[in-house]
């Protein structure tokens, strides 16, 4: 069985009198382990559909079996819990709470999933330590560089051992040494076995992964492995 | 278990974020300052003047019922009370007459005046005309000597019995039994001095020296008007003794069937009575302004929400995406209103404190426990009221909206 399957997903927006379709059915599968990258220009429908993959959105038509739960009608509280034990995000902007340590970031998944103080703490250590940044754990994000907070990102996108990690434009903020570093990161983590999904709209950082889902006008325009 | 992180998790989330916008939550509970602390001002002068008030009744008596040309409250017409008769001596003595035990009559003039023993002076001593029985009515306790006796009052003996604070004044270093002291230029011997009775509203009663009615009547006033105060020696009747007493009364007065009464039954609950009015009025006054100012407070505590709620509307997207609930999300801005409410209320207690100590010069007021836990609760209350709509807003956020905005 599938890790993530999708069938003929569609999701459209009331504007005012018009509906936007900016997904008009898509299908596919992604297996445990997969490294896959989502590629469309801006407009195709790619956030639309990562939104809908990582629990934030629920679809107008289609179903979506996550892990073999149908997420597709679910309330908005149940996909709090399942965008909380089954998926971890990283943001094009990092999305960090600017106030907080960087341990405390990492913490905030745990402290939703209900985890006591001692081991929320403990894990956070393990995931910082997991993306080497063992040194900075207290310190805040404004004392850090834009690498360094990508990567307190990803531990916190990790640290509840998720099914997916999914990345939206990760590198999209960053210059090309650090955005290379952190693809080099992910790639470790393909390695390690998590499986992972980027959206992006940029070739380079597609070709990091091991297939390719081409999204145009809201449609599958294409399906390849790549390597 | 799992709530208990949340509520924690919050808590310090709210502290940090008061933290970081110290003026604008000083500003934004200005409002609960000031409505908390009027109202805990209030609060603890209304319990205060009821404690006064309730050393002061003590003196009267639960079970003394006085007659008198005036009546005690504001019922009657006041041109009709001034024109009756006064009270003579003799009145008194024929009621007293007809009273039967376990009842006990006494009956009693007052007036101003000054003592002086050689070159010690008391001015502003309360003179008490008293018989033989006003010790038992008017619970007074002799500390040395004794109190007058029955053929001192009938032989309008110039004897007198001093107050505690009256006998220290006059008599600092020796016991004043025996001496001879000047009350308002008449000489009079003491034979006894009373032991405390503690601050009251309206006299203070230790300072006082009680001479025989009948001895004030022929030194000092020739017309008389007394007040006759009955025991009943039993509570509960009070009220068939006091009918009682009024138709003996009329009947001493001449009074014809059909008239008016020319003068006044009165009782400790007509003073309770006319205080609860007073305390009432006192106490919606104060209630409404409080209300008033917790309004205003309220709905700028509601406007810095709001302001936090759109200033966060990322961060709440991030946290739902992380896997907050729409409770957690709820939970954590009511959490910060009611904390910046909570300290305001706290800011206010802490304004109060000193204020009460000064009170402490007129009233026995102090801010009891149950006080502060009841201004707290209503500024934290208040946050949590006013904190609702804005923390409705952020939980119902949508995720994907409040990870794009700006």
């Amino acid at each position: 069985m599938s890790l993530l399957r999708i069938r003929n997903i569609a999701r459209s927006y009331e504007m005012g009198a018009e509906t936007v379709h900016a997904l008009r059915g898509v299908s596919a599968d992604i297996e445990k382990g997969e490294y896959v990258a989502i590629m469309g220009p801006s407009g195709s429908g790619k956030s639309t559909l990562m939104n809908l993959l990582g629990c934030l959105d629920s679809p107008t038509s289609g179903s979506y079996e996550l892990n073999g739960t149908d997420v597709s009608s679910l309330d908005e509280n149940a996909l709090s819990d399942i965008r909380n034990r089954e998926i971890g995000f990283v943001f094009q902007t990092f999305n960090l709470l600017p106030r907080v340590s960087a341990l405390r970031n990492v913490e905030l998944p745990l402290i939703y999933a209900g985890i006591p103080r001692d081991e929320r703490r403990e894990a956070a250590r393990v995931a910082l330590e997991q993306v080497n940044l063992s040194d900075r754990m207290e310190h805040r994000p404004n004392e850090m560089s834009g690498g360094q907070r990508q990567r307190v990102a990803i531990a916190r996108a990790l640290v509840n051992q998720p099914s997916i990690l999914l990345a939206d434009e990760p590198t999209g903020n960053l210059d090309s040494t650090t955005g290379t570093e952190i693809l080099g990161l992910f790639h470790s983590l393909w390695k390690k076995g998590h499986t992972i999904i980027v959206v992006t709209h940029e070739e380079e950082v597609a070709l990091n992964a091991r297939r390719i889902l081409r999204i145009r006008d809201g449609l599958l325009a294409s399906d390849e492995i790549v390597k | 278990m799992k709530l208990w992180h949340e509520i924690m998790e919050n808590l310090r989330i709210a502290l940090e974020s008061v933290r970081t916008n110290k003026l604008r939550s000083f500003l934004a509970t200005l409002g609960i300052v000031i409505g908390v602390f009027t109202a805990t001002l209030m609060a603890t002068a209304i319990t205060g003047l009821g404690k006064a008030f309730e050393n002061s009744i003590s003196a009267i008596g639960s079970d003394v019922i006085y007659i008198q040309r005036f009546n005690w409250g504001p019922s009657e017409k006041w041109w009709k009370v001034r024109a009756r008769r006064p009270i003579s001596l003799v009145q008194a003595r024929r009621l007293a007459e007809r009273v039967a035990p376990p009842a006990t009559v006494s009956y009693e003039s007052g007036m101003g005046g000054t003592v002086k023993y050689l070159d010690r002076t008391a001015s502003n001593v309360i003179i008490m005309g008293n018989v033989a029985a006003s010790a038992e009515v008017r619970g007074l306790s002799v500390q040395e000597g004794r109190f007058l006796s029955e053929a001192e009052v009938d032989g309008e003996r110039p004897v007198c019995v001093l107050g505690h604070d009256l006998a220290e004044r006059l008599f600092p270093y020796e016991s004043g039994l025996g001496a001879w002291v000047k009350v308002n230029d008449r000489r009079y011997q003491v034979v006894g001095t009373l032991e405390k009775m503690g601050e009251f509203i309206f006299a203070n009663l230790d300072f006082q020296v009680i001479i025989p009615v009948t001895r004030m009547i022929a030194d000092f006033t020739r017309e008389p008007d007394l007040t006759i105060a009955v025991k009943t020696g039993d509570a509960a009747a009070l009220d068939e003794v006091q009918e009682e007493l009024r138709w003996i009364m009329r009947t001493v007065r001449g009074i014809d069937p059909g008239e008016e009464d020319d003068f006044s039954v009165n009782n400790q609950n007509a003073l309770l009575d006319m205080f609860g009015k007073f305390t009432a009025v006192i106490g919606t006054a104060g209630l409404s302004m409080t209300g008033l100012a917790l309004l205003v407070g309220g709905i700028g505590i509601m406007n810095v929400m709001f302001v936090s709620v759109t200033e966060r509307t990322r961060e709440i997207g991030v946290r739902k995406a992380l896997g907050a609930k729409r409770r957690a999300i709820l939970s954590q801005f009511l959490m910060e209103a009611a904390v910046i409410c909570l300290l305001g209320g706290v800011a206010a207690l802490a304004l109060a404190w000193p204020v009460t100590l000064v009170m402490q010069k007129w009233l026995p007021a102090t801010i009891s426990p149950s006080i502060a836990m009841i201004a707290l609760a209503v500024s934290a209350a208040t946050g949590l009221i006013a904190g609702f709509l804005p923390a409705w807003r952020a939980a119902r956020l949508n995720p994907v909206d409040a990870l794009r905005s700006e």
